[in-house]
């Protein structure tokens, strides 16, 4: 199929869309009187509905318009959002993410949703209102059954056409609005509208139609459109005339009501809520009695709607362009470099003006490049409470999911990776660590749990945390279970630390939960997470308070991705000293080092702290010893420990984009990678963490 | 068909070391360059000369004077950056002069002989008499796996 090229952007685009529907739901649920999310929602799942039924989707589109339809009528006011109606959206959500995920691994997006589509279109034909009065009830069920399939926004009408309508009204013409909604298995839709129009010609003026003529002609349209009319003709008559043009499912004839083109723009908004009484519409009675609080909702949806700022415009870009692009620039600030050296050889003041330009320029460029890899880690982050939500739901529990530092960023190849390990580490918070209500307040914790996923930046390492304040792991448990299934002998369990017992739970084949749910697997889950994230280079560790709660903290490399350093000089040797180690810099006088077992140590700001001398470790070739009274030490620091690098000389603070050394050169001591240097040198970053064993 | 079986060549890069001249498959080759700066690596193998920076990518340099134990030398302007790779990794190696590709007849690779008092000979896998010219075929596993 020719569609095929458009398949990845179709998943790529679909996925936003449905994370928006997610995250707007989110939202809904919090403000539930708010129809601007509602819209927001609307529009995203309108849009999924027309590219999978471009792409041919049709199990995707017909699961798409059910949703549409539930959140058009609770737009319009005809269902108001509850808990339940919430639930099933989210359902219908989780089967699009599905569907979704099967075209992307190859599948043809179908999948069995007849239970969701029933739940939809109960919902839609207003059955849970059934709860409150049963009179009112079926009123509205009546009214919703026939307007959600045609209920769309009133006209609005330019200065230009309120005067036509209002000139004509004066001229005893008739002004209607008139739905036409075509079947939907409508062949000819533009041949259709055609004939419609014909009619109406035959039989007065059409002012106005929604969409446009333009576009009504090309089709771009879903099943119906409106039409602004005046004619001499009573309502009746118009709306038989046009049911006799084939293939039109319904038709609906309402007058215009005067203030509707009268009122000035100012008022708009108030024209837009305000449901006609004065006419009896001929197809269906408007649940007129709600028109107060209609009103009142939705002026305050209009004020808040227009916070919602529209999300800014992107294009894709392939991460093997980005990887094209960041190595070419890499090879011009080589050529910069190069052009400089001549510059300040040649001399010539035109010339270094360019240059210097030039410099600024790229030095802009480059900040451009290096970030746009960078991705924040919010993009794995965000599908997480939608994913609290539903499992604390299924488990009865309580819980409040908190994400802190969603904007620190990772480079993309991570990103992509790190998703399925931190579903898994939650649902394992939820599942085993957050305990049920009942026993948290029975023991004295209150009744809602906190999950917390922290993500922050940390010397060449990304950290993320997951936090919970359940029961902690425990430990006699996980040791006899260790020693039960063979993962440890008796006599080496007597020797581990507490850290070593509680990671063991990372082994393949161990589950502590005495009832296996389906939630967090059957235990083959976190030895999983522990091999994925090693894979990325990364590693795992727990923490864990019995009673108090775990924390699960996952460090991951920054490959590919930029850092601060500080730039040393040793001899004639660059060296980078990630900035995030660094606590400071000082000059100390040599008469300030002092001796203690062996170990060169000074007293920095009351505290001991040993000095590395870098040269002797990297065994700098130096033509002569230096001499100096003073020396340059860079303080960094280890968890609480602290230790001095002497150096030559700073050079000054960077920001670089960390290599690998490649992988010949796989175990360097104390080098943890290479970055180029505007003068197109290598210099090697140093790895404070080895240094301080 | 047989005679095509026969008359089958492999593309090599010559390049020199000590007066002697070595051969790789241009498959392996991705390139040559001129000498240019090195970075050191401290705590590496005393042949790995350090990291260069190849068009953005840090690639290991292998003195193969050293490696193969030869007496060192300044490098000069004739001294070339073989780039070479094996199944995933990348390094360069410094050799004195490189400056020609030929096809070497299969027939002509004899399996390595007993080349007296070569000290290198670990490293071969057989050698090509092309005229009067004798062609060193290296064995790259061995060249880039460390010694044990």
């Amino acid at each position: 199929m020719e569609l095929n090229q458009y398949l990845d952007m179709f998943i790529e685009e679909s996925k936003e869309h449905l994370q928006a529907c997610s995250d707007n739901l989110l939202e809904l649920e919090k403000n539930p009187e708010d129809l601007g999310i509602v819209n927001e929602i609307f529009r995203s799942a309108h849009t999924l509905k027309g590219m999978s039924a471009t792409m041919g989707y049709e199990d995707l589109a017909d699961l798409t318009h059910k949703m549409e339809n539930v959140l058009d009528a609770i737009r319009n006011h005809k269902i108001s959002v509850n808990a339940e109606v919430l639930d099933i959206v989210f359902e219908s959500v989780d089967h699009l993410e599905e569907m979704i995920m099967d075209i992307a691994d190859g599948g043809d997006g179908k999948r069995d949703v007849k239970a969701t589509v029933a739940k939809l279109k109960a919902i839609e034909l207003g059955q849970p209102i059934l709860a409150q009065s049963t009179v009112q009830a079926i009123e509205e069920t009546v009214a919703t059954v026939v307007e959600t399939t045609f209920d769309v926004p009133q006209l609005q009408f330019d200065d230009y056409e309120k005067t036509v309508l209002q000139q004509s009204s004066e001229q005893d013409f008739n002004a209607f609005e008139i739905t036409v909604v075509l079947r939907e298995d409508c062949l000819l839709k533009a041949a259709r509208v055609f004939m419609v129009f014909d009619i109406l010609e035959k039989n007065g003026d059409v002012i106005k139609s929604v969409p446009s003529a333009d576009q009504l002609e090309e089709e771009n349209f879903d099943q119906q459109f409106q039409i602004a009319f005046i004619t001499k003709d009573s309502m009746n008559e118009i709306q038989k005339k046009i049911m006799k043009v084939s293939e039109v499912e319904h038709v609906s004839v309402l007058p215009l009501s005067y203030e509707q083109f009268t009122t000035s723009t100012v008022e708009e908004t108030h024209i837009e809520t305000t449901v006609n009484d004065t006419f009896e519409p001929v197809t269906t009675p408007v649940a007129v009695n709600e028109n107060h609080q209609i009103n009142d909702t939705k002026q305050k949806s209009n004020s808040t709607s227009k916070s919602h700022t529209s999300s800014s415009k992107t294009i894709r870009v392939s991460i093997e362009r980005l990887d094209i692009l960041m190595n070419l620039f890499e090879e011009l600030v080589i050529d910069r470099g190069r052009l400089q050296s001549i510059s300040t050889e040649v001399n010539h003041s035109e010339l270094n003006e360019t240059v210097e330009r030039m410099s600024r320029t790229m030095g802009d460029l480059q900040n451009i490049v290096l970030t746009m890899r960078m991705v924040p880690v919010d993009t794995v982050f965000n599908r997480f409470p939608k994913m609290v939500r539903s499992l604390s739901r299924d488990l009865n529990k309580k819980i409040n999911l908190e994400i802190i530092g969603a904007e620190t960023e990772l480079d993309r190849t991570v990103i992509d990776e790190i998703g399925d390990p931190l579903v898994h580490l939650i649902r394992n918070s939820i599942d085993h660590g957050i305990e049920s209500p009942e026993e948290r307040i029975a023991n004295g914790k209150p009744e809602e749990g906190t999950v917390l996923l922290r993500a922050f930046h940390s010397g060449n390492y990304v950290f993320i945390e997951i936090e919970d304040d359940g029961a902690g792991i425990n430990k006699e448990k996980v040791l006899r279970k260790a020693i039960s299934k063979g993962i440890v002998t008796k006599e080496s369990a007597l020797t581990l630390t507490d850290k070593q017992i509680t990671e063991l739970i990372l082994a393949s084949g161990f589950s502590t939960a005495e009832v296996i749910s389906d939630i967090s697997g059957r235990g083959v889950g976190l030895d999983v997470v522990k091999t994925t994230i090693e894979s990325l280079g990364g590693s795992i560790s727990i923490e864990s308070t019995e009673g108090a709660g775990s924390i699960f903290s996952i460090q991951l490399p920054l490959t590919l991705s930029i850092i601060s350093v500080m730039l040393v000089e040793i001899e004639t040797e660059t060296y980078a000293i990630p900035l995030s180690s660094i606590i400071e810099t000082a000059i100390i006088k040599k008469s300030d080092i002092l001796n203690a077992h062996n170990q060169k140590v000074i007293d920095f700001r009351g505290k001991v702290v040993p000095l590395i001398y870098l040269d002797d470790v990297f065994d700098v070739p130096r033509k002569q010893q230096l001499d100096d009274e003073y020396q340059s030490v860079v303080i960094v620091r280890k968890g609480e420990k602290l230790a001095g690098l002497i150096v030559d000389s700073f050079i000054g603070q960077q920001e670089i984009v960390l290599k690998s050394l490649g992988n010949y050169l796989s175990n360097i001591f104390a080098i943890s990678g290479a970055t180029i240097l505007g003068n197109g040198k290598v210099a090697l970053i140093v790895d404070c963490n080895a240094l301080m064993k | 068909m047989t005679s095509v079986v026969d008359q089958a060549f492999i593309k090599v890069i010559v390049f020199q070391l000590a007066s002697k001249e070595y051969a790789i498959p241009v498959s392996n080759v991705q390139g040559i360059e001129k000498i240019m700066h090195i970075t050191r690596v401290p705590k590496a193998e005393r042949y790995v000369k350090g990291v260069i920076n190849l068009r953005g990518v840090v690639t290991p340099i292998i003195d193969l004077r050293e490696r193969f134990g030869l007496p060192s030398t300044e490098y000069i302007d004739s001294t070339r950056i073989i780039i070479v790779t094996l199944d995933d990794m990348e390094v360069g190696f410094v050799v004195d002069s490189a400056n020609d590709v030929m096809d070497i007849p299969v027939g002509a690779i004899e399996n390595q002989p007993n080349v007296a008092g070569s000290i290198e000979v670990d490293f071969i896998s057989g050698v090509a008499k092309m005229e009067n010219r004798l062609l060193i075929l290296l064995q790259l596993e061995k060249v880039l796996n460390p010694d044990n």
